[in-house]
């Protein structure tokens, strides 16, 4: 049995350990509220850049460009975005084992899957195992900016135009809500332009300058790198997001524990004394 | 959002152009009341009044302009593409800064750290890569010089 001194001992401890998830806690909850201004402040771009490709893809032949190509997918490649750091519940535990449900998948569609890995948790996961091939890896990002996401963005859109890939499927964290995340699916490549065209513009012809082909050739990468930028920004939400619920309930952990410490701690406290009293009561009935 | 929505948002008031300027990270400008653009196209730059026939190009670096009643508006944008419509322009930038916001000082080193890189020998990317920088910074001490905080 432990002793009193040993119970207080693990009661400062707790107490040490609560006061560390408390301040993660607020952390996070600062970090989300930054990183879902970000993904709100990047709508506009990627939707307007959605309409012009809408507009522009109806005017263009369908194959002409190497991005719209759509090929037998014998060679998949998967973008799976988890994050750098643990400490936030199930977030990455949950996107790594709908990512390898993916490539189980594909593969027993006979297809040849490439995983791709932001972060540095899918990179030790996919790493220790076998069965994958893993490819480009990047890691320590910090916060998101568009030069980074681009960076990923370009050296996706470089392997599929080169022929090496036959699809590119995005997994990443969406936001749902602060306390909920939903790991999704999405197609990267080739792109599928939207069939609703900007409702406004749809129906005039337009000018272009230089000419349609080349505006769609030099659009269609720089959307594959808002789509990734977009994704990354919804994942770092995310992960603040389940970091922020991972370490409240973590707090609140401790303060279970310290409560069931305290009361242990009294019962044995009281017990002691109750058997001191007993002894001095007994010493002093027998020396009557 | 719906078709309808859109619409409605989209909006300009009359005899005048809705002008949104936005950027991958944020939306740069809004305005329901301009009445005159000029921007960097890739084969020149143009001008748009009211009533402009729909075109659609890719940008240069450069100087963007608008004007509400007789106040301008300057602006150095990075790439990009401008829808034109009769009664709306819509600039998606690479980057966009207000002539105000640009700080000169970081541009300049900016414009000295690419500098510096092309003098020395360097593989074509890079070379593209830091030719690029040296462009964007120069527009930027122009444009700030010239419209910018005096």
């Amino acid at each position: 049995m432990a002793s009193l001194r040993d119970i207080k001992r693990k009661i400062t401890s707790i107490k040490k350990t609560q006061q560390i998830t408390k301040a993660m806690k607020m952390v996070a909850a600062a970090k989300l509220r930054r990183a879902q201004d970000r993904v709100i402040a990047a709508r506009p771009y990627s939707r307007k850049m959605l309409a012009v490709i809408a507009n522009l893809a109806g005017r263009v032949e369908r194959a002409q460009h190497p991005l719209l190509a759509k090929r037998e997918p014998k060679r998949v490649k998967l973008l799976v975005l988890t994050s750098d750091r643990g400490l936030c519940g199930a977030y990455n535990t949950n996107i790594l084992r709908k990512a390898v449900e993916t490539v189980k998948q594909f593969q027993a569609q006979g297809k040849e899957v490439k995983v791709n890995v932001v972060g540095r948790k899918g990179r030790d996961f996919f790493r220790k195992r076998s069965g994958y091939t893993l490819g480009k890896v990047w890691s320590d990002l910090g916060m998101i900016d568009y030069e980074k996401a681009a960076d990923v963005g370009k050296n996706i859109v470089e392997r599929f135009a080169a022929g090496e890939t036959d699809e590119v499927y995005l997994r990443y964290n969406e936001v749902k809500s602060v306390m909920q995340q939903k790991v999704t699916l999405e197609k990267l490549l080739p792109v599928e332009p939207p069939t609703e065209a900007d409702p406004f513009m749809a129906a005039v012809d337009y000018l272009y300058e230089p000419n349609p082909e080349v505006i769609l050739g030099s659009i269609l990468p720089k959307h594959v790198e808002v789509q990734v930028y977009r994704a990354m920004l919804e994942s770092q939400a995310s992960e603040m997001g389940a970091k922020m619920t991972a370490m409240d309930s973590a707090t609140r952990n401790a303060k279970d524990m310290i409560e069931r410490y305290t009361l242990k701690y009294n019962k044995q406290r009281q017990a002691a004394i109750t058997k001191e009293i007993s002894e001095i009561v007994g010493g002093a009935e027998a020396l009557k | 959002m719906s078709a309808e929505d859109w619409k409605k948002n989209m909006v300009a008031e009359k005899g005048k152009m809705l002008l949104e300027i936005v950027a991958p990270s944020r939306q740069v400008v809004r305005s329901e009341r301009v009445d005159e653009v000029i921007a960097p196209g890739s084969e020149g730059e143009f001008g748009v009044l009211p009533g402009h026939t729909p075109y659609l190009t890719a940008l240069k670096v450069g100087m963007l302009s608008y004007r509400e009643a007789a106040e301008w508006h300057h602006l150095a944008v990075d790439w990009g593409y401008a829808e034109v419509g009769p009664e709306r322009v819509v600039i998606l930038a690479e980057g966009a800064d207000r002539a105000a916001d640009i700080d000169i000082a970081e541009a300049r080193q900016a414009k000295e750290r690419a500098e510096k890189a092309l003098s020395e020998k360097l593989e074509q990317a890079d070379y593209e890569k830091n030719r690029i920088e040296l462009l964007r910074a120069m527009i930027r001490i122009q444009v700030a010089e010239k419209h910018g905080q005096k």
